[in-house]
């Protein structure tokens, strides 16, 4: 009867409240520099401490640079150093920028160990919900709750509804959970699964690898979802077995026994249920300036006029103007000038592999600029160990230190003004990479691919190396 | 926090969509470490634009803005309700917000009222048509009134409630630290092992 979020939730409730919010308990609080701040000197304020600092690990990557040092001045170098100030002041161990364990937030905590199935984890920053690919229950919060969370290791919140989203068949060759995630935005829209928490299931689920599950979690956030989680299998055991965070000896007996047992009954009822086919799919790319504004990159720009609704017109209209698009144009015409693969979506090793598979013997296109940024300290040792930086270098990529880069462009990297980027991170706001930047979302191999062709290409169709 | 009771005010509509928190202030902008300093942020991207509303001084001292569905989606930072409240805004009203948005107004003191979209819309027709007129918030009706617009807000209870007490939320929770202390001794903690 009950779901896995039903599961997950009850076995954190420490107070029920009366008017339906419920006071939940957080098992592990994961911090960056650029949400931290003000809940650190809210506490000071208060003269309030931090209750668990054993539970709880900060990591330094929205504004830290990607090439060489943090400067000692500046608006950087003041937000890492209220982080490590804070983070000496109230004992919570953290991974500074240059050593081996740091990186975007949402990899180290898997690649640590630290999210685990059944656990409540939280983190001031809206791809919280990458950590749900493990079967935790993980979201976004804002600084005053991160106060909170500091302060009292508990978060109030009335329980989500429960969506079921089921990928049915086989994943074609060339596509990837990439694709799939912006072909659920693109059919159910940004606020589609606002107020619900997303399970993910069948089998194309099943037969992701975990690399694949946190992508497909990480962009739950962009359909408007609380969260989005799947249920623990063998691969998700096997990924944190012998992780720094792993229980061991007979802890990690008894926790992957409970583990294998967590999962949505069979006659659970979700309140509400998507169903896709992705036997049919191929690579996704957004044309315009949110992501569920998407194609298929064998398709064309559409037109506002075939928009359903006139609010749906209007945005389309706007996206179109900012994109510098016209209506009809094939996706596949479209030049770029910057390739960014990176960010907590796509940094990770599989997705850096999948790339320098398609760069492996090939350049990319004269002025073009791309940026490879291991989304993690060791994601980078990991890629170096394979070669793969050499195969990226050679082909005329830029190999990067751990950040989120390029993605948000509070740190060293942004586009200028009118520079079109096939990006592999999640967001192609306006403004997001940079005032006036024009971003197109892609997987790690359209964005490899497009960078040898110098347009929005998909591997399939370079000509060979 | 103070308690919130009722608003009243002129307002300014934005007729967007989808209007995400990079917009309503871009990430370059937060970087600092107060809550107070980002007035000057908001919307800057869209500001300067010709025609944009909240550069109209017709509508300067606005302190209730009215925009289109999902205001607020995308990232989780909450300098978009700290610039909003900053610039003067105590209400923001929309037919659907970004879950997290949501949260942050509460917990700083920002109401986001959730109205059906075709009233927001005949507000916003109203308030094009006379920027001077007053809308009315009252939370304890949970009513917005303007002009002969009566439309319900849709809001839950315990959002409500925190609004109408003003507590801060991290006493509240501490009342039940008996409970946490006895949840704590059974519960199993992720630790570093190796
Ligand atoms: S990589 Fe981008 S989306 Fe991910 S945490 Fe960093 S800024 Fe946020």
């Amino acid at each position: 009867m009950a779901t896995l979020l039903d599961k997950i939730w009850d076995a954190h409730v420490v107070h029920r409240g009366a008017t339906g919010s419920d006071l939940l308990y957080v098992d592990f609080h994961l911090l960056h520099e650029g949400s931290s701040p003000q809940a650190f000197e809210g506490l000071r304020l208060a003269g309030r401490t931090v209750r668990r600092p054993d539970l709880t690990l900060a990591t330094e990557d929205h504004v830290v640079p990607t090439r060489g040092q943090l400067g000692r001045t500046g608006v950087a170098a003041t937000m890492v150093e209220a982080l490590r100030r804070n983070c000496a002041e109230f004992g919570i161990p953290l991974h500074r920028s240059g050593t081996e364990g740091q990186g975007i937030v949402h990899v180290i905590g898997p690649e640590l160990g630290i999210t685990q199935p059944g656990r409540v984890i939280l983190c001031g920053d809206s791809h919280t919900s990458t950590h749900g690919a493990f079967g935790a229950l993980a979201f976004g919060i804002g600084t005053s709750q991160v106060e909170h969370v500091l302060a009292t290791q508990m978060v109030a919140f009335a329980k989500p509804r429960a969506m079921a989203v089921t990928l049915h068949g086989a994943l074609p060759t060339g596509v990837s959970a990439k694709d799939v995630a912006l072909a659920i935005i693109g059919r159910i829209g940004t606020g589609g699964a606002q107020g619900h928490v997303i399970e993910y299931r069948g089998p194309a689920v099943e037969a992701m690898s975990m690399e694949a599950r946190l992508t497909l979690c990480n962009m739950s956030i962009e359909a408007g979802a609380k969260a989005g989680m799947i249920a623990p299998d063998d691969v998700t055991v096997e990924y944190l077995r012998g992780r720094p965070y792993a229980p061991t000896g007979k802890a990690w007996d008894d926790a992957v026994a409970s583990w294998k047992s967590l999962r949505s009954d069979d006659d659970a009822e979700f309140d509400r249920s998507v169903d896709i086919d992705v036997t049919t799919l191929s690579p996704f790319v957004s044309w315009g300036t949110n992501p569920s504004q998407v194609v298929e990159l064998s398709g064309a720009v559409p037109d506002p006029a075939d928009a359903p609704d006139p609010a749906g017109r209007r945005a389309a209209e706007r996206a179109l103007t900012y994109m510098d698009l016209s209506p009809g144009t094939p996706m596949r015409e479209i030049p770029i000038d910057v390739v960014f693969l990176g960010s907590c979506t796509n940094g990770r090793i599989e997705d850096l592999r999948a790339a320098a598979q398609v760069l492996d013997g090939r350049r990319i296109a004269p002025g073009v600029r791309m940026l490879v940024v291991p989304g993690s300290a060791a994601v980078k040792r990991a890629a170096e160990s394979e070669g793969l930086d050499e195969v990226f270098r050679k082909a005329g990529a830029q190999w990067r230190t751990a950040g989120c880069s390029l993605c948000v462009a509070m740190n060293d990297d942004s586009l200028a003004a009118g520079e079109r980027c096939a990006s592999t991170s999640n967001r192609n706001f306006e403004g997001r990479q940079g005032r006036g930047g024009r971003t197109h979302l892609v997987s790690p191999t359209t964005a490899a691919a497009t960078a040898v062709a110098g347009r929005l290409t998909a591997p399939s169709t370079l000509e060979t190396a | 926090m103070k308690p919130i009771t009722s608003i009243t005010g002129r307002a300014v509509a934005i007729r967007r969509t989808n209007i995400d928190t990079d917009q309503i202030i871009a990430a370059r902008h937060c970087l600092r470490t107060t809550r107070t300093g980002f007035a000057e942020h908001l919307f800057a991207a869209w500001r300067a634009e010709p025609g944009f509303p909240l550069a109209d001084p017709a509508h300067a001292g606005a302190t209730i803005l009215l925009a289109g569905a999902d205001f607020g989606s995308g990232s989780s930072r909450e300098h978009a309700v700290w610039a909003l409240q900053d610039h003067g805004f105590a209400v923001v009203i929309a037919s659907r917000f970004g879950d997290i948005f949501a949260d942050n107004a509460v917990r700083s003191g920002l109401v986001a009222a959730v109205l059906a979209d075709d009233e927001v819309s005949s507000l916003m027709d109203a308030v094009e048509a006379d920027p001077a007129l007053p809308i009315a918030v009252d939370l304890v009706d949970l009513t917005v009134r303007a002009a002969g617009i009566e439309a319900p807000i849709r809001m839950d209870a315990d959002t409500r409630q925190r609004f109408l007490d003003g507590l801060d939320g991290i006493d509240v929770t501490l009342q039940h630290e008996a409970a946490i202390r006895a949840y704590e001794l059974t519960h199993v903690p992720i630790a570093r092992a190796s």
